[in-house]
């Protein structure tokens, strides 16, 4: 293993994983071309929901790579940033909504 | 406002100094191909011309503006203008050739003092179009400019001006400080008196370039969405959006080694090279012309001081279309931002 879990390198050796499993790779890629493609949501609008999951899911290699795309599809740094906080907010409502389950709970067990 | 490298005596104003950097450092130590082979591999051992449509003159290098990006390195403190014998013997080339299209550049072109008589001359001996690159805030600039939009509406020019994006935030960190509120002003004018207005058959581009070490999306909704905002927000009209790919050389190179880009740019070029980009790179149809008369292959080029194949003549008083057909064009690693993704030209995206 490396001193590091992550290395910006390795972003661009993506596509090496089909050494392994070419079939299922290959469907894989293809795939993630087409909901990149433009349909009903622009492709700049898919971009700010990639760099927003990207955060969600805290990956080094995706927030490199849709930063990138943000500005190359012509979003503003504070479309990108409205973008972030939309994941933030609900990752915290997600966390806050439970609460109600807590309550729940809590008032049946308490008198 | 920033000072031209070449005011600065900048190790970058030296032209041998940056083909040193491009044809050194990650290609010399081979961990990226040069362009030379990567256009072999695709078919084309040489770069050859096809037909000669376009002649880009360059009037000089003098502008209003000092923008971060600028592969000319031009401002206020640049002395190089055309001179009038010079741009006779343009107009001569031009009529002799029967080219179609003379595309003035610089610098803000305006503020060569034979600018107008250089426009009145190729419209009088009928140059079927003539594209003027403006940089837009000249108009505003001095209210001996403000008549252009009704000068170009005479003479039948084609507009062609920069805007990196519809907001000041971006646009001023790339072209200086006002010049997005400037720019738009300048428009409205253009706009008032017909061009980019529908049906007018006045024609206003717009041409766009990344804020920054990244490639240009995708032409036609970029275009969608500078036509959205600037009608919703300003009103304003215009008929084609250009994206280019902004080329590793001069003030930009500057940006891209201070920022510690320079080879993941490089690198990002290289891997966007598309085949099918090469047919349609603008030096296959155009003929670059500097303030001295000198040709080249294009503007960049120029820039770089990377003349013309040595074995036809290369000053505009000779200038003659088919023997400049037998020339191999003259490439570098900069090259690689005209191939990369869907290609870049003045007439933006090719492939």
């Amino acid at each position: 293993m490396e001193h590091h879990y992550y290395n910006p390198e390795d972003l661009k050796k993506f596509g090496s994983i089909a050494e392994w499993e070419g079939n299922l790779a290959k469907k894989f890629f293809d795939w993630y071309g087409d909901v990149f493609k433009e349909g009903d949501l622009t492709a700049r609008e898919k971009s700010l929901i990639a760099l927003a999951v990207a955060h969600t899911v805290q990956c080094p290699y995706c927030i490199d790579a849709y930063t990138q795309d943000s500005l190359e599809k012509g979003a503003t740094e504070k479309a990108m940033m409205e973008a972030i906080h939309v994941a933030a907010a609900i990752r915290g409502g997600a966390s806050l909504v439970h609460g109600v389950m807590m309550m729940n709970k809590a008032k049946k067990l308490s008198m | 406002m920033i000072k031209s490298l070449h005011a600065r005596h900048h190790q970058l104003a030296d032209q041998q100094r940056q083909r040193e950097i491009l044809e050194n450092g990650i290609f010399r130590e081979g961990r990226l191909p040069k362009f030379e082979r990567k256009i072999a591999e695709a078919g084309h051992p040489a770069l050859m011309p096809g037909e000669l449509e376009i002649v880009q003159v360059n009037v000089g290098y003098m502008c209003n503006q000092v923008c971060k990006h600028c592969h000319v390195d031009a401002g206020p403190d640049r002395q190089e203008i055309m001179s009038r014998e010079t741009m006779e013997l343009c107009l001569n080339a031009l009529a002799k050739n029967k080219i179609r299209t003379l595309d003035i550049t610089g610098g803000a072109p305006e503020m060569n003092p034979h600018f107008r008589w250089f426009v009145e001359e190729a419209h009088r001996i009928g140059v079927s179009e003539i594209i003027v690159r403006s940089n837009l805030t000249i108009i505003v600039a001095n209210p001996r400019y403000h008549d252009l939009p009704a000068f170009f509406k005479k003479h039948g020019v084609r507009v062609c001006s920069s805007l990196p994006f519809y907001n000041a935030g971006k646009t001023d960190r790339q072209r200086g400080e006002g010049v997005f509120a400037d720019s738009i002003r300048a428009l409205n004018m253009l706009n008032d008196v017909g061009y980019g207005r529908p049906g007018s058959g006045l024609v206003l581009d717009l041409v766009y370039n990344p804020v920054g070490a990244f490639l240009p999306g995708d032409q036609r909704q970029l275009e969608r969405d500078f036509k959205l905002e600037l009608k919703s927000h300003f009103d304003i009209d215009f008929n084609n959006l250009f994206t280019i790919t902004n080329i590793p050389i001069s003030r930009f190179l500057d940006f891209l080694l201070e920022s510690g880009n320079y080879d993941d740019y490089m690198e990002k070029l290289v891997n966007a090279f598309n085949p099918a980009a090469v047919p349609g790179v603008m030096c296959r149809n155009t003929i670059s012309i500097d303030w001295l008369g000198n040709l080249y292959d294009c503007d960049f080029n120029q820039m770089l001081g990377l003349g013309i194949d040595a074995r036809v003549k290369g000053h505009v008083r000779d200038f003659d279309s088919v023997e400049l057909k037998s020339r191999k064009i003259t490439v570098s690693q900069h090259c690689f931002a005209c191939t990369a993704g869907a290609g870049s030209s003045c007439q933006g995206a090719t492939a």
